[in-house]
């Protein structure tokens, strides 16, 4: 394969667009004749709606309809056969009469102006009978239910060898570590625009997966998937909010529906809406027990975790899959509960499984080391898994001992003061954890099509959540064409194209990127054989076509070559291909090939400043190596490693979510009462590497997944650094300066 | 003082990148639903809706502003810039090739906020050094986290500008 576009910082071919204000999302579009539809919220987290008062919002004029429950169409039994996921929940709000969190959606105003939509939002009077409340956290700890839906996803209980009490290990660590809610907030509050053609319906929608809203919308409303025409230009930010497709999606539709042909209508959450509409990641409380030999080999790993979920169904938040994965143990204890309450549904949230695992996990392995006297690095070594610990299965690869060793290196870990420095009113301190994520391969399809012109265009229906497909996928596509990626056109975002799997799990480029190559590989081929060449000895490079010569040596002065022009005046036609990356067996998704464990992997290092007077906590410096496999494209990825450490810092020292108990509902529900990541949290020292591998067991690209990976692990090195800096093990997150003042 | 009842009809006058658009609007209307429902110059962005994110921010008479917090019937005669109206024929500004160049965003959904509040930013004069432009930038809340290249982004963008 031609190299010169694979690996190298190639710019995003949608960067122009990004930075004019070109790009278009959702919320962008403004079809003639749209309706405003503005949600109302149910103000209390528990009850039954008795009468909706709608005479004061009908009366202001502009106003065209309120709707509330009865007045939607009932959903079509085949939703019933709608999984949940990619259905984000079974719940349907406006329905019937039951509420069941706060700001659950109990009426849809519509109107010809967002003004007049929104002021009569605020007069609809919603009469509830309350019902008592169960705040999440307070809830009885219980089995989440295997009936359907999340809790099936992976086992929620495992035993790897014999349950070994870690108390009788010569070293032993035992504690609890708690996070609490965090919500996605993609800066793109979630929006959609639904118009209805006849029979066809038409959604423009803020998501991560064009085909999941398309089979949920006709399932919703009993129609034939090709009467559901999706499209997803850009996407602000997902994270995983709009990974699933949630009830104010069909709602719109629903909307769209009753307000008939010519009515498009235009519903965009507002950020209060982001908390209640959409999901988030559960508080979790983490029982990690650790048993070691004298000399810090693992004997046993004990990790138990809750989740909070809603009373309608149980999410379940996997984070032991990081107990089963990291550290050599002959014996591993992993169980999932969970804390039902009145909230809306939790939702895979940016880094799902691993990063509340690693967070756990990678304080625990930190106290551990402290207890045997053992570096923290040294620690890791010691208990490198070189199989998966759960199954003894091999890696598809696996390259962390070079990621510890190059991560060490250039963080300077080795010849750090330990313990902490001073400086001025700060304490310095060094800490380091475990980066890994689970692999998910979903399979998918692409088309080539070369024109009379030579002319390339890429069609494939991913969405561009911001990681950098746009870019990416006309990259792979170039590097077999011989062309400069820039010459490639590429259409997505769009349910009509051949069907991309999901950017979500980390999976986009596993499956879009190996049916992209092999769409490459055919048209090559097909050149080839319109130049009435063997497909097994071209190349490709500069537009031109060309057959090795007899020594296979590419482009050598023996080689032939006809412009790709050529070929074309040649066929008389356009070329068009499909390429595709099926899985074993046909499933629509899995964790990597069966025989092997595949995952990726990373080492991270940051230097934290505390200040013990104020309890300030700074980021002075970050260092992430990684072992992911193939990087397609550094630039990108190191973006994406980069924003991964943000949200790690986020997460280890700035975000929750408060649930209110006395009103049940989340106490802030925008961006100022919960703290986030800014420009000014974050040093210009975030330092990323890559460790030089190709998976060949992972997918025919070589390549795995990073989007999630890199935000795995810069919680624990966080907390690990602090103790560092001043001998505070801090095990509820946020480090605030409350916690750092009351030492933990 | 008069009361404004909802639907409330008034006249106003700006200066749109450049363009004079006199109109007679609801009286509730943002200068950023303006924009985007009027105009639509949907460059600048609807995150929040209420000053928190930045993504809507505009120029108002050369000044940054959260295009969401500003009533459109508040700044009668007043000069507005977008992001659309950054690129001169074509040609993109400095800022703009910047954020390109330095890789300063992903989803690009924040990216018009970052780009017209770095532009004040430096016309501010508030680009000393890295650390004084993280402080002045922390207005606009970029969830992808391309904070160090942004920084990386208006630093470069400062230079060439002042030159």
């Amino acid at each position: 394969m031609n190299v010169t576009t694979m690996g190298t910082g190639v710019r995003r071919l949608d960067g122009p667009a990004k930075v004019t204000g070109a790009a278009m999302f959702a919320a962008d579009h403004r079809p003639t004749g749209t309706l405003h539809a503005v949600l109302v919220g149910s103000p209390v987290p528990a009850g039954s709606l008795t009468h909706l008062d709608t005479t004061a919002a009908l009366a202001v004029p502009g106003v065209v309809a309120v709707l509330g429950p009865g007045d939607l169409p009932r959903p079509d039994p085949r939703l019933d056969e709608v999984s949940v996921p990619p259905l984000a929940t079974r719940f349907l709000p406006l329905q019937d009469d039951r509420i069941c969190y706060h700001g659950q959606a109990v009426a849809v105003v519509l109107a010809g102006s967002l003004q007049d939509a929104e002021h009569a939002a605020t007069l609809v009077r919603p009469h509830i009978a309350p019902a008592p409340f169960v705040v999440p956290a307070d809830a009885p700890v219980r089995d989440a239910t295997t009936a359907e839906g999340y809790a099936q996803l992976m086992p929620l209980t495992e035993q790897v060898g014999e349950p070994i009490d870690p108390r009788e290990a010569p070293v032993h660590v035992a504690a609890t570590y708690a996070q609490p809610d965090r919500h996605n907030n993609p800066m793109e509050p979630s929006a959609i625009v639904a118009e209805w053609d006849g029979d066809t319906l038409t959604v423009t929608d803020s998501v991560q997966h064009v085909y999941a809203v398309r089979d949920t919308l006709a399932a919703a409303l009993g129609l034939d998937q090709e009467k559901v025409l999706v499209r997803s230009p850009h996407t602000g930010g997902g994270f995983g909010a709009k990974a699933f497709v949630w009830p104010h999606e069909i709602i719109a539709a629903q909307v769209a529906w009753v307000m008939g042909p010519g009515r498009p209508v235009k519903l965009v959450l507002t950020r209060a809406q982001m908390y209640a509409m959409v999901g988030y990641q559960p508080a979790m409380w983490h029982d990690v027990a650790l048993g070691a030999a004298g000399n810090g080999s693992l004997i046993t790993v004990r990790h138990d975790a809750v989740n909070t979920t809603a009373v309608t169904e149980d999410y379940v938040e996997f984070a032991t899959a990081t107990a089963l994965s990291l550290y050599a143990s002959p014996s591993i204890s992993t169980s999932q509960r969970v804390r039902r309450g009145h909230v809306n549904l939790p939702t895979f949230m940016r880094s799902p499984l691993d990063g509340p695992g690693t967070w756990a996990l990678g304080s625990a392995i930190d106290e551990l080391a402290h207890a045997a006297g053992i570096d923290p690095l040294d620690l890791r070594l010691i208990n490198h898994a070189d199989t998966e610990p759960a199954t003894g299965k091999p890696w598809t690869s696996k390259k962390l001992v070079q990621a510890y060793g190059e991560a060490a290196r250039r963080f300077g870990w080795r010849t750090r003061p330990i313990g902490g420095t001073v400086d001025g009113q700060w304490r310095i301190g060094c800490g380091m954890a475990d980066a890994t994520q689970g692999q998910f391969r979903f399979p998918s399809q692409a088309r080539l099509v070369m024109d009379r012109t030579a002319t390339v265009t890429l069609e494939v229906g991913f969405t561009d959540i911001g990681q950098g497909p746009g870019t990416v996928f006309p990259q792979v596509a170039a590097s077999v064409l011989g062309l400069r990626p820039e010459q490639i056109r590429v259409k997505y975002g769009d349910a009509r194209l051949p069907f991309a799997g999901p950017t979500y799990g980390s999976g986009t480029t596993i499956g879009v990127g190996a049916a992209v190559l092999d769409a490459a590989q055919r048209l090559r081929g097909e050149l080839a054989r319109i130049a009435g060449w063997p497909a097994d000895e071209v190349s490709c490079a500069d537009g031109r076509l060309r057959r090795d010569g007899s020594q296979r040596v590419p482009f050598s002065r023996t080689d032939e070559d006809i412009p790709f022009t050529a070929l074309m005046a040649l066929h008389g036609g356009e070329v068009a291909v499909e390429g595709s990356f099926a899985l074993p067996g046909g499933v629509p998704a899995d964790a990597g090939p069966a025989e092997y464990a595949t995952r990726t992997f990373g080492a991270v290092f940051v230097e934290v400043a505390v200040d013990p007077e104020l309890g300030l906590l700074r980021l002075r410096r970050a260092t992430g190596v990684y072992s992911a496999g193939r990087i397609v494209n550094e630039r990108t990825a190191r973006s994406q490693m980069i924003g991964g450490i943000v949200w790690g810092w986020g997460m280890a020292a700035l975000e929750a979510s408060t649930f209110e108990p006395a009103l049940g509902r989340w106490h802030s529900q925008n961006l100022a009462g919960v703290a986030l990541p800014v420009n000014a949290d974050i040093p210009a020292a975030i330092d990323i590497a890559f460790i030089d591998e190709f998976d060949e067991h992972a997918g025919p690209l070589g390549a795995k997944g990073i989007g999630e990976l890199s935000a795995t692990g810069t919680a624990a090195a966080v907390a690990n650094a602090v103790y560092d800096a001043i001998g505070v093990r801090v095990r509820d997150l946020p480090i605030t300066p409350q916690r750092l003042l009351r030492r933990g | 003082m008069n009361e404004v009842s909802p639907g409330h009809t008034v006249r106003t006058a700006v200066i749109v990148n450049g363009e004079q658009v006199d109109l007679d609007h609801d009286a509730r209307v943002t200068l950023l639903d303006f924009l985007r429902e009027n105009q639509g110059l949907t460059g600048a962005k609807k995150g929040c809706n209420r000053g928190e994110c930045g993504s809507c921010t505009v120029l108002v008479g050369g000044r940054r502003a959260n295009a969401c917090m500003v009533l459109l019937a508040g700044i009668d005669g007043a000069e507005v810039t977008t992001v659309e109206g950054l690129t001169v024929d074509g040609e993109l500004h400095p800022m703009q090739r910047a954020f390109v160049d330095h890789d300063a965003f992903q989803c690009g959904f924040c990216t018009p906020g970052q780009i017209m509040s770095a532009v004040a930013c430096v016309a501010e004069g508030h680009v000393g050094d890295d650390g004084e432009i993280r402080e002045w930038m922390s207005g606009n809340i970029c969830r992808c986290s391309a904070y160090p290249q942004i920084t990386a982004a208006v630093a470069t963008a400062a230079k060439e500008m002042r030159s």
